[in-house]
């Protein structure tokens, strides 16, 4: 509880100065740019931390008590000397350790400079959230944790921080942008491997380099808490990997507080928005690097709109920890040694990572065309390929879905009245506005002869369409709380307060990799939901009860729609899976089958989502399989075997039965399925409930 | 420095080793000169001397004594006018604050602050830049005042529940009591800050019924029986010096509640110079006990910060710490031989062999068991002759992190002296502010060319650099070695040594700050002292935790002005050390000072104890610390306990409901 009224305090207080807003680039363009990378940096750093070299900090790493600790039992364990264990660790911190360097920063900020300008009309920053980021970082180690829609985003931070004279973050990257690397690591990255595995003494440098950063108070780390660059725009589960390290010096008590910093950056037009798309569909793409990136043609001309960095409200993980954590059981092992959390201490991590991509989430602002995306995703596929959807219908409705999103207290970067048209035009890759009517592009390829197969017009289509999910994805956080309640209002007719509070909970289950809900706030996401759908006028509710309205029924239809493709995706790899005979299946077959499963249902126009195609899609509802036990990973291999798990078929018994009582009219067909049930496995069962709920 | 006061020193036998007495003198470096052979033969006449011309003393009005404690007494006594204690404590000692009631800190007419009084050595001195520094670290101002109720209002005093058969009794054994009031209070408390605070405001909650003052072992034993026959709740009151509630009575308390005050058994049954052991009475306080032992040539070493009033019961009731305990041992190493007296009769062993191996020591239920199973009548501790030659030290260190690696090495190596002490930086300046007047222009200019030295030409900051204060005790020539064998590791650390001077003026801050906060209360500020004993690794953090701690819960309770927190750590052990911390603030603007500092100080120990500091090191649990007792020993601990307090006292007759 005290969590949520943190959260809702941040949100309020970023609400407020809303106004705050400094377009940062706008000073840029009257000096030069040589002026700007030379200006003088001297910023004031954390108070209680000595001054060390990169080289000093790297010494201190190997030289920990952790480390050798670690480097003597591997050495014990493998059979090789402790030198050479010693030696391998040092290659390990070479490969990772950042080369943070002024005068690399200096160039950064130069480049960055000629970049940002032409590709941004302005980087909006608020003053309010730096200067309290500047306070903080004298008081105790700072953690900076932005969301991450763009490779753009990647320096951003420190470009912002050192154009005001703050520590410039060291930054854990992926080893992917290896190209470029040396660069960056002069910038003050820092590299980590993808797949760490079991590597013992890999996870053990890791572990002790991040923390003596955090320790020291060394500079300001940053991370991403959502572990990857998120290619739906929607923000991701957080990983708790990261966290855990940052956090562990507190929770032993080697630093008295740790300030978190969410950043939410959110773009009117994402660079990568088409390779986001062609990813998610499996298409064969270029190399991912940020040259290759800049390297494809025009990007540098296009014209990306604006950019916002929102700094969140400084979060003391102290404050936010208390009463969670059960410190003694730091207390009879000595620090130095490698020590498991508890599962008190993960859960707490847990509900902190979620907790602070909530934070992002609400920070972020939502831009007219995300908007006009929820809405156009809403129109018939056909209207927007041939006759157009007419441009006062678009303006009329997105004005209507503006008023919600400020009801639901969202921030919303809406300039002036001019926005719709503009905002059209930016986004003329994905739509285009002929004749008073809006046209989804259709990329007609001129080098091509023959005429497209039916598939390949779908893949089409969905690549657009994808693209068009992706910018409807940034402002999902808003309507999902109160969605997943129109959902349940949609599927069990039922009125009753706790039937529906039970329902929202089951579906908030089912889709917790899809959308983020922070661990144990069900009824405060449920209460959430309740008082936005009353006051938009669209619900009343009373002690007991959640009455519909006349007047609400476009905001429950528009909310329900809204969710409508992730019901369909899940219900059709739902289908997928239970006609399937076989019970074990491997990753590498699911996505390509489900794919196929779908673009044949889409040709036959019974399925109208695109999303299906999606492998994130795809990805999560494995995901929730997994986490609903319903299908148990079997072994770790190259290829990703699954198993259906049979033994929670009683746990799911109960809200099978509940469901058969909450609708009656199915129970006929509850019945026959129920001997089909028995052939199948608990994940035939999560599937039919699932099911069933559609048949209702 | 002892030796100041050369003409002070005529009576040689008076020597306590403390630097605070004028006329404790010869201990430093004056006295090296003595060898020896020479010394043990001037103990043996000075024993001789005692044995022979000491008479059991006439006291005159507390009449009848018992025939027993007669008989005892009559062999070996010490004259009782040079007792510290009288049995009205009223009448040298102060009702709401701390110490001797002609001692005390006040700013004088000029503004300059002065210590009153004779006993100690910066009595009747000017410390100038106490003012100063009390005005720039607590925002107090000479201007605003809280002065304390100057008497005590006996008609606030609750009338005595009685029990009469148990008066009736009692009075038939001769053993002196009273029921006057005054009596009362002074038994009804320690010198928690909230205990004080509320004396001041002539604020008096529940306070024993009676006081009684037993003679001996067998008046205590006879008032015990009674006690119990006449179910009569009984505390015992040792030196009154508790920091942990532990005197409190309980409100829920509804039989008449009975102070056993054991300060008039306070004499030295004998002394064997063969063992080294001397048997003495439970309720002499730590003064006189050296005092007397010093007279003999011997001493016990052991120094709690609060030796001048604290007794020999209350140290092995609380398993006491002293300052000196890397020479002498705690309490628990110290005793050889205890007597209590319990509900179900006198526990002791039955021989004094020097370790035992027959099931658990029963001596740890007696230790530590803070009043909660008996009244310890008797104990046989282990004597040392008086050392040979003294030496105060100092080390400057640039900052608090090396001075406590420095400790560790010290520790590692096992060659702690006497006592060694690392202050912060804060307590530094404390002590620094504490400076007595300095007469001569030539001190002043030393003093300059020092600090210039420290802080210029080896570059430490003066903000962040902490003092190890030292005291050597042995041989001349041992204490020489041990002392360059000390300032070689510290000076591996960048330890700069600092002199004599600074060393002993840190003593001497140990000894005064009591008296400073009563000071500090009649101006605005409110302050207490807490320790804790936490393993090496966990000392830096620890401190700096705990200092953020209780800043940041000033700040958030809406203390107005930022507090003192700072912190010492005060004893090596092979796997840890203890911490004391101090912590202070002003309270103008607050509407309920106790009630928030009560709450930061509840949450500097939660502080202490997430970082893996244990619940205490030597002042014991009492009441105040009690929530957190099933945590710190678990259940079956408390289960373990419990089970032995109900068979010794299944009625609750020492119903203080300390520790449980």
């Amino acid at each position: 509880r005290q969590g949520r009224a943190l959260f809702n305090d941040s949100a309020t207080a970023s609400l407020k100065d809303e106004e705050e807003f400094t377009d940062i680039l706008e000073e840029r363009r009257r000096t030069t740019d040589l002026g700007y990378a030379l200006r003088t940096f001297n910023p004031q750093p954390y108070k209680g931390a000595p001054t060390l070299s990169t080289s000093d900090l790297n010494k201190a790493v190997l030289e920990s008590q952790y480390l050798c600790y670690i480097i003597k039992e591997i050495a014990m364990e493998t059979g090789s000397s402790v030198e050479k264990v010693k030696e391998d660790a040092s290659r390990i911190l070479k490969e990772m350790s950042h080369n943070l360097q002024l005068g690399f920063i200096r160039l950064m900020g130069y480049t960055l400079n000629k970049v940002f300008k032409r590709l941004y009309r302005s980087i909006y920053v608020n003053m309010e959230g730096l200067n309290m980021l500047q306070q903080a970082i004298q008081e105790s180690p700072v953690i900076l944790i932005p969301n991450h829609r763009s490779y753009v985003d990647f320096l951003i931070i420190s470009y912002i921080l050192f154009t005001y004279d703050i520590p410039v973050p060291v930054i854990a990257a992926g080893i992917h942008v290896a190209i470029i690397g040396g660069l960056l690591r002069r910038s003050g990255a820092f590299y980590i491997r993808r797949a760490i595995g079991s590597d013992k003494l890999y996870w053990a440098v890791l572990l002790e380099y991040v923390q003596t950063i955090v320790r020291t108070g060394y500079a300001p780390l940053e991370f991403y808490v959502e572990g990857f660059r998120s290619r739906t725009l929607k923000s991701l589960v957080p990983k708790l990997g990261m966290m855990d390290m940052v956090l562990e010096p507190y929770f032993k008590g080697e630093v008295f507080d740790i300030t978190l910093v969410p950043i939410s950056i959110s773009y009117d037009r994402v660079l990568e928005e088409s390779l986001l798309a062609l990813e998610l569909l499996g298409v064969p793409r270029p190399k991912e690097s940020i040259t290759g990136l800049f390297k494809a043609s025009g990007v540098l001309q296009e014209d990306y709109g604006c950019m916002h960095v929102n700094f969140g409200r400084p979060l003391s993980a102290r404050q936010l920890c208390e009463g969670k954590i059960n410190w003694s059981e730091y207390n009879l092992i000595p620090r130095n040694l490698p020590q498991r959390p508890t599962a008190e201490t993960q859960d707490c991590v847990n509900w902190l990572a979620h907790l602070i991509v909530r934070t992002q989430e609400e920070g972020s602002l939502i831009s007219p065309w995300s908007l006009m995306a929820c809405l156009l995703l809403q129109t018939p596929f056909t209207t927007l390929t041939e006759e157009g959807l007419q441009w006062h219908q678009l303006t009329e409705k997105t004005l209507w879905l503006r008023k919600l999103v400020l009801d639901f207290g969202a921030r919303l970067n809406w300039p002036d009245s001019e926005v719709m048209s503009s905002t059209v035009a930016l986004h003329h890759s994905i739509v285009h506005h002929k004749e008073d009517r809006i046209y989804l592009v259709q990329d007609e390829d001129p080098a091509r002869q023959d005429p497209l197969s039916p598939e390949e017009g779908v893949m089409r289509m969905a690549v657009v369409v994808l693209m068009l999910v992706s910018y409807r994805n940034q402002a999902l956080h808003v309507f999902v709380r109160p969605g997943i309640l129109a959902t349940a209002i949609h599927i069990t007719k039922n009125t009753r307060k706790d039937e529906l509070f039970s329902f929202f909970c089951f579906l908030q289950d089912v889709f917790s990799n899809e959308f983020i809900f922070i661990p144990g706030s069900a009824v405060q996401d449920f209460e959430e939901a309740c008082s936005l759908l009353q006051k938009c006028g669209a619900v009343h509710i009373s002690q007991q009860e959640v009455t519909v309205l006349e007047t609400g029924l476009e905001v429950l239809s528009f909310l329900q729609k809204l969710l409508q493709p992730f019901l369909d995706s899940y219900q059709l790899m739902f289908r997928y899976l239970c006609e399937k005979e076989d019970h074990v299946f491997t990753e590498e077959q699911f996505l390509p089958d489900v794919r196929n499963l779908a673009t044949k249902l889409i040709l036959s126009g019974d399925l109208r989502t695109f999303e299906v195609l999606s492998s994130d899609t795809q990805k999560n509802v494995l995901s929730a399989l997994r986490r609903l036990e319903a299908v148990t990973k079997l072994r770790v291999s190259q290829q990703k075997e699954y198993k259906v798990n049979k033994a929670a078929v009683s746990r799911t018994g109960d809200i099978l039965c509940k469901f058969i009582c909450d609708i009656p009219v199915t129970i006929k067909f509850f019945l026959c399925v129920l001997r089909i049930i028995i052939y199948f496995t608990l994940l035939s069962l999560n599937i039919l409930i699932i099911k069933c709920l559609y048949c209702g | 420095m002892c030796h100041t006061f050369p003409a002070l020193t005529s009576d040689r036998s008076s020597r306590i080793c403390s630097l605070l007495y004028k006329h404790g003198s010869s201990m430093a470096s004056n006295s090296s000169g003595s060898d020896s052979s020479d010394r043990q033969r001037i103990a043996q006449q000075r024993l001789s001397v005692i044995a022979g011309h000491l008479q059991r003393p006439v006291e005159g009005n507390s009449g009848i004594l018992a025939a027993e404690c007669k008989a005892q007494g009559d062999k070996l006594d010490v004259s009782s006018e040079r007792r510290t204690v009288p049995r009205r404590r009223q009448e040298i000692m102060k009702w709401n604050g701390w110490g001797y009631s002609d001692s005390k800190f006040l700013y004088n007419k000029k503004g300059q602050a002065e210590f009153t009084g004779k006993r100690y050595r910066l009595s009747g001195m000017i410390i100038p830049g106490l003012r100063e520094w009390m005005e720039s670290t607590f925002g107090a101002n000479l201007q605003h005042k809280t002065p304390a109720a100057p008497i005590l209002n006996s008609s606030a005093v609750q009338p005595p529940t009685l029990n009469e058969a148990f008066l009736k009794e009692l009075k038939s054994t001769g053993i002196p009591f009273s029921h006057d009031a005054e009596d009362r209070v002074f038994r009804s408390h320690g010198h928690c800050l909230h205990e004080i605070f509320a004396l001041r405001e002539g604020k008096i909650g529940r306070v024993p019924d009676l006081v009684v003052w037993p003679n001996c072992h067998n008046d205590v034993v006879k008032i015990v029986e009674l006690a119990c026959k006449h179910n009569v709740c009984l505390m015992p009151y040792g030196g009154g010096t508790s920091v942990s509630s532990a005197l409190e009575c309980p409100p829920e308390e509804t039989r008449s509640i009975v102070s056993l005050d054991t300060s008039q058994m306070n004499r030295i049954l004998w002394i064997d110079e063969k063992n080294l052991t001397a048997h003495v009475e439970a309720g002499i306080v730590g003064q006189d006990l050296e005092r007397l032992l010093n007279e003999s040539g011997y001493c016990t070493g052991h120094e709690p910060d609060s030796m001048e009033f604290s007794s020999l019961g209350g140290w092995v009731a609380t398993r006491a710490s002293g300052m000196k305990k890397n020479i002498y041992g705690n309490i628990e190493d110290l005793v050889v031989h205890i007597k209590m007296v319990t509900p179900q009769g006198v526990i002791e062993k039955s021989c004094q062999g020097p370790r035992m191996s027959t099931g658990p020591d029963v001596h740890h239920f007696i230790m530590g068991s803070e009043g909660t199973l008996g009244v310890v009548t008797e104990v046989t501790m282990k004597i040392r002759p008086m050392p040979e030659y003294q030496k105060y030290g100092s080390v400057v260190f640039p900052n608090f992190e090396m001075g406590v690696a420095c400790l560790r090495e010290v520790a590692r190596q096992r060659c702690a002296p006497a006592s060694i002490r690392l202050m912060d930086n804060e307590q530094f300046k404390f002590g620094h502010a504490l400076k007595p007047q300095v007469s001569s222009i030539f001190t002043s200019f030393l003093d300059g060319l020092k600090k210039f030295y420290i802080t210029k030409f080896k570059g430490f900051d003066p903000n962040r650099l902490c003092v190890a204060t030292l005291l050597f005790e042995g041989d001349r020539e041992k204490v020489l070695q041990h002392e360059k064998q000390v300032y070689d590791i510290a000076a591996k650390f960048g330890g700069l040594a600092a002199g004599e001077d600074n060393g002993q003026r840190g003593y001497m801050l140990t000894f005064v700050i009591a008296y400073l906060r009563d000071l500090g209360m009649d101006y605005y500020v409110i302050g207490e002292s807490f320790e804790t004993s936490v393993p090496w690794d966990r000392v830096l953090d620890i401190c700096r935790n705990v200092k953020a701690r209780i800043v940041r819960e000033c700040k958030d309770k809406g203390v107005q002005f930022p507090p003192l927190s700072t912190c010492r750590v005060t004893q090596t052990y092979d796997a840890g050390a203890c911490v004391y911390f101090y912590f202070a603030f002003n309270y103008r603007g607050l509407s309920d000072p106790v009630h928030v500092y009560e709450q930061v100080e509840h949450a500097a120990r939660e502080e202490i104890l997430a970082n893996g500091g244990s619940l205490s090191h030597h002042h014991g649990v009492g009441k105040l610390r009690k929530e957190w007792m099933r945590e710190t020993i678990s259940s079956v601990g408390m289960g373990m306990l419990k089970s032995v307090k109900d068979y010794v006292d299944p009625n609750n007759i020492f119903g203080n409901r300390n520790l449980l």
